[in-house]
C-alpha cells in the first residue's frame, strides 16, 4: 500500500505539474483526533451557544433582543452588571494577591542556601490538588461563627464575603503562579547574577533590572491564564454560598449567574435563551481581555534569549 | 488496643446487620397487615404494568417494601415499578423522557409551574373525572391545577407544615409554656436570653432559604391572612408594600437579637446541628425536619404553631402542597393508571405514606392517624387553624426578577439588618412590577 503512493507522490512533487498538494495521510491522522474531539466538545457548543443566544426560549429569532436584556433599561441589567464587576473584583484579588504571591515565594525559594526548599514547594502546592468542594468546605468551617475560630461572619457579611472567597481561592491556587515563576527562575543563568553581583549591584537592582525583565513573559502569560480562570469561575462560589451568590448576591459572579439562568434555581425555571446569553456575554468579556493582552502586551514584550 | 478495635468493627457489624433485620421485619408485617385489609377495594379486570417516575429516590424502600405490595395484593393483575431519578436532574431527564415517548405511565409532579408546563404541553392528562379527587379540597388541588381551575392534573400526595420545633427539656428547665401569641413568643426568647445558656432561635441566614421559607413564609400567613392575602396578591388587590407584608419583615428582623452571634454565616446544617446538640430552645422550622431530628436529638421535643398577633386571633399555618401523582397522557396503560391514582387518593394510601415519611403529611380530607408524636402536634394545627400555601409559588414567580429568589434575599438582608422592612417590600413589589401584571 505505501510503496504504492510514495512514489506518486514523489512524482507530483518532482513532476511540478498543476496537480494539488496533498496533505500527507499521517498528518491527518495524527491531527484528527484532536480536531474532532476540539470541534464537537469546544468549537459547535460555543457557536451553538453564540446562535441559542440570538433565539427566543421557544426557538423564534429574535436578533439582539436577549443581549439588549443585559444592558441598561433591560430586565438583567443589574444583575449582570453586579456580577461582572463582582468577577473583576475576584480577578483583582487573584491578579494583585495570589500572583505577586507567587512570584515572592518563587524568588524566596530560589535564594541559595535555604533548606527544605523541596518540603516548601510541595506544601505550597499541595491545596491545588485539593478539590474546591473540600476547600470551601474546609474554610466555611473554620470561618464559622459556630465551630470555627472566629466570631465576626465574613462570609455572611456584604461587604467581607467576596474578598474572604477571594482569599480563599488564592490560598488554594498561590502553588500555580508560584510553580512557574520557579521554572523560569531556575532558567535563569547563574553567570548573569554573578556578573551583576561582581558589578557591585545590590540584590534588590538584580531583582528588578535583570530578574524582573527576564520574567515578564512569564507573568504576562500567568496574567493572562488568571483572567481566563477567573472570569470562568463558578466553583468555589457555588459550594460555598449556593447559586444564589449570597449575602444579597455581593458574590455573584457571572458564572452563578450564568447557572441560575440556564438551569433555574428554586421557582426560577431555567431558560435557554437567558442561559445562552450571558454564556456569550462572558465568551466577548474574555475576548477582549485576551486581545488586549495579545496587542497590548505580548506583541511589545522584549523576550530574550538565553 | 488492637482488640478493642475489632471488638468495635464487629460490634458495629452487628448492629447494622440488626438494624436491617429489625427494618426488614416491620416492613413485611405492615404489608401483610394492610394487604388483608384492603381486598374489598380491588377493580376487577383492569390488568397492566405500571411504571412511576419520581425524584424521591430517598423513598425507594418505601414503595418497594410497602406501598406497591399493598397495591398489587388488592388489585392482582397490575404491576407497579417505582423508578426514581436523581433529585437534581428529574426535570430535564423527565422532559426528555416525555419528548422521546419514552417515559413511564406516572409521573411524580413538582408542584405548580413545573408540572404546569408539562401539562400545557400536553403531557400530563387531566384528571378531572378521576373519583378519588372528590377527597381533596381546594388549596390541596391548587398546586396542580390550570391557573383558570378548568383541570386538575395530579392527584396531591403530600404537603409539609411550617411550625416552630422547641427542645422540650429547655422549656422544663426554664419553666416555659408553648407560645400562642407574638407577645409571648418574645417573652419565652428573652427568657432564653436571660438564662444565658442557650440560644434562642437556631438559626442562620447564610443559605437564605431559611429567612425566607422558615422565617417569612412561617410567621406570614398569620399577617396576610392566608389565603385571602395569597389571592389577593395574585389578583392585584394588595401590593407586597402593604402593612400586612412590612410587618411580617419587621417581625423577622426582630428575630436577629435572638439568633446565635455571627447568624449571618451559619448555614442551614448548622442550625440544624445546633438544635439536636441541645444547645438552642427553638427551631423554626418545618414537619419535614421530624424525621431526621427524631434520629439525631436525644431530649423531648415539642412544636408550636406561628404565634397570631393577640390571643384568639383566627391562626394560619402554610401547610406547603410538595409532591403530587399525575398520568402520562400518552400512557398505553391509563386505565391501570387511573386505578392506581384511585389508589393514591385513597385514605388507605394516605396513611402508610404519612407514617412511612413522618413530616410529609397526607393532603386528603379525611384525617390521617399518625404514629409521631411530633407529626400529630404538626398535623392538629389543620383542625385548629386556616391552611394556605407559600404565596410566591403560584404564578407570581414566572418572571425575572424571580420573586422567590428575590423574597431569599430580601428576609436575609432583613435578619442581617443591612436592609429595612420598608425597603425590602419595596424592592419586592418594584420586582414584581417590572413584569407581573394581575
Amino acid at each position: 500500500m505505501t510503496q504504492t503512493t510514495v512514489p506518486k507522490a514523489v512524482k507530483t512533487v518532482t513532476g511540478g505539474s498543476a496537480k494539488r498538494w496533498r496533505v500527507p495521510r499521517h498528518v491527518i491522522v495524527f491531527l484528527a483526533p484532536a480536531v474532532i474531539i476540539y470541534t464537537a466538545f469546544m468549537v459547535y457548543p460555543l457557536l451553538d451557544s453564540l446562535r441559542l443566544s440570538l433565539l427566543s426560549d421557544e426557538g423564534v429569532f429574535v436578533g439582539l433582543e436577549n443581549i439588549r436584556e443585559l444592558f441598561p433599561g433591560g430586565n438583567l441589567s443589574n444583575t449582570f452588571f453586579n456580577a461582572l464587576g463582582n468577577n473583576f473584583m475576584f480577578f483583582a484579588f487573584h491578579f494583585f494577591v495570589q500572583n505577586p504571591m507567587g512570584l515572592l515565594i518563587a524568588v524566596l525559594l530560589t535564594q541559595p542556601g535555604l533548606r527544605g526548599q523541596g518540603i516548601y514547594r510541595t506544601l505550597i502546592f499541595a491545596p491545588t490538588l485539593l478539590s474546591v468542594v473540600i476547600v470551601g468546605f474546609i474554610w466555611q468551617l473554620i470561618l464559622s461563627p459556630l465551630w470555627g475560630i472566629i466570631e465576626t461572619p465574613l462570609l455572611g457579611k456584604t461587604a467581607t464575603a467576596l474578598p474572604t472567597l477571594s482569599l480563599m481561592s488564592v490560598w488554594q491556587y498561590l502553588g500555580i503562579p508560584m510553580m512557574f515563576f520557579y521554572a523560569t527562575l531556575v532558567g535563569i543563568p547563574e553567570e548573569l547574577l554573578e556578573a551583576a553581583r561582581v558589578d557591585g549591584a545590590s540584590g534588590w537592582k538584580i531583582f528588578w533590572k535583570i530578574t524582573f525583565p527576564l520574567m515578564l513573559p512569564m507573568i504576562g502569560i500567568i496574567s493572562i491564564i488568571t483572567y481566563i480562570a477567573n472570569l470562568n469561575a463558578f466553583d468555589l462560589i457555588y459550594s460555598v454560598q449556593g447559586a444564589l451568590a449570597g449575602p444579597e448576591f455581593s458574590t455573584d459572579i457571572m458564572g452563578t449567574l450564568f447557572y441560575r439562568s440556564f438551569f433555574g434555581q428554586q421557582l426560577q425555571i431555567g431558560s435557554t435563551a437567558v442561559g445562552a446569553t450571558v454564556a456569550t456575554a462572558m465568551f466577548v468579556v474574555i475576548l477582549i481581555g485576551v486581545l488586549v493582552y495579545l496587542f497590548g502586551f505580548q506583541r511589545r514584550v522584549t523576550t530574550y534569549e538565553l | 488496643m488492637k482488640r478493642v478495635k475489632w471488638a468495635t468493627v464487629l460490634l458495629a457489624f452487628a448492629m447494622v446487620v440488626a438494624a436491617c433485620g429489625g427494618d426488614d421485619d416491620d416492613a413485611a408485617t405492615t404489608t401483610a397487615g394492610d394487604a388483608g385489609g384492603t381486598e374489598t377495594t380491588a377493580a376487577a379486570g383492569v390488568t397492566g404494568e405500571l411504571v412511576i417516575e419520581s425524584w424521591r429516590n430517598d423513598d425507594l424502600a418505601i414503595w418497594e417494601d410497602s406501598l406497591i405490595p399493598a397495591f398489587e395484593a388488592a388489585n392482582p393483575g397490575i404491576t407497579v415499578t417505582f423508578s426514581p431519578t436523581a433529585p437534581a436532574e428529574y426535570n430535564a431527564v423527565l422532559s426528555t423522557r416525555l419528548e422521546g415517548g419514552t417515559a413511564g405511565d406516572l409521573i411524580t409532579c413538582r408542584p405548580f409551574d413545573a408540572s404546569l408546563e408539562l401539562f400545557d404541553q400536553g403531557h400530563l392528562a387531566s384528571l378531572n373525572d378521576l373519583g378519588g379527587m372528590a377527597n381533596f379540597g381546594d388549596v390541596a388541588k391548587s398546586a396542580w391545577i390550570t391557573d383558570d381551575g378548568s383541570d386538575v392534573f395530579c392527584v396531591p400526595m403530600a404537603s409539609v407544615i411550617h411550625g416552630f420545633i422547641y427542645n422540650a427539656d429547655i422549656f422544663d428547665e426554664l419553666g416555659l409554656s408553648e407560645p400562642t401569641t407574638e407577645d409571648e413568643f418574645y417573652a419565652v426568647l428573652d427568657a432564653v436570653a436571660a438564662d444565658g445558656n442557650y440560644e434562642g432561635l437556631a438559626m442562620g441566614s447564610a443559605d437564605q432559604w431559611e429567612a425566607a421559607t422558615m422565617g417569612f413564609q412561617n410567621i406570614g400567613p398569620n399577617y396576610w391572612a392566608g389565603e385571602e392575602g395569597r389571592n389577593a396578591l395574585i389578583d392585584g388587590s394588595q401590593k407586597l408594600t402593604d402593612a400586612a407584608y412590612v410587618d411580617t419583615l419587621a417581625s423577622l428582623a426582630q428575630w436577629a437579637d435572638y439568633m446565635p452571634n455571627g447568624y449571618e454565616a451559619i448555614t442551614y446544617p448548622d442550625s440544624q446541628n445546633l438544635f439536636t446538640l441541645g444547645r438552642a430552645a427553638i427551631y423554626p422550622s418545618g414537619s419535614w425536619e421530624i424525621g431526621l431530628f427524631n434520629e439525631q436529638a436525644d431530649f423531648a421535643m415539642g412544636a408550636f404553631s406561628p404565634p397570631v398577633k393577640s390571643a384568639g386571633d383566627t391562626c394560619y399555618i402554610s401547610d406547603h402542597t410538595d409532591i403530587a401523582l399525575g398520568m402520562n397522557a400518552a400512557s398505553a396503560n391509563a386505565d391501570a393508571a387511573k386505578v392506581f391514582l384511585d389508589w393514591v387518593a385513597s385514605p388507605e394510601f394516605s396513611s402508610l405514606y404519612a407514617n412511612a415519611l413522618p413530616g410529609f403529611f397526607s393532603l386528603a380530607n379525611e384525617p390521617v392517624s399518625l404514629d409521631d408524636p411530633l407529626a400529630q402536634e404538626f398535623v392538629s394545627w389543620r383542625g385548629e387553624c386556616e391552611s394556605t400555601i407559600r404565596n410566591s409559588y403560584q404564578i407570581l414567580s414566572r418572571g425575572e426578577p424571580n420573586l422567590e429568589n428575590e423574597m431569599w434575599a430580601v428576609s436575609a438582608s432583613v435578619l442581617n439588618g443591612t436592609l429595612t422592612p420598608a425597603d425590602a417590600a419595596q424592592r419586592l413589589q418594584d420586582g414584581l412590577d417590572s413584569w407581573y401584571t394581575p
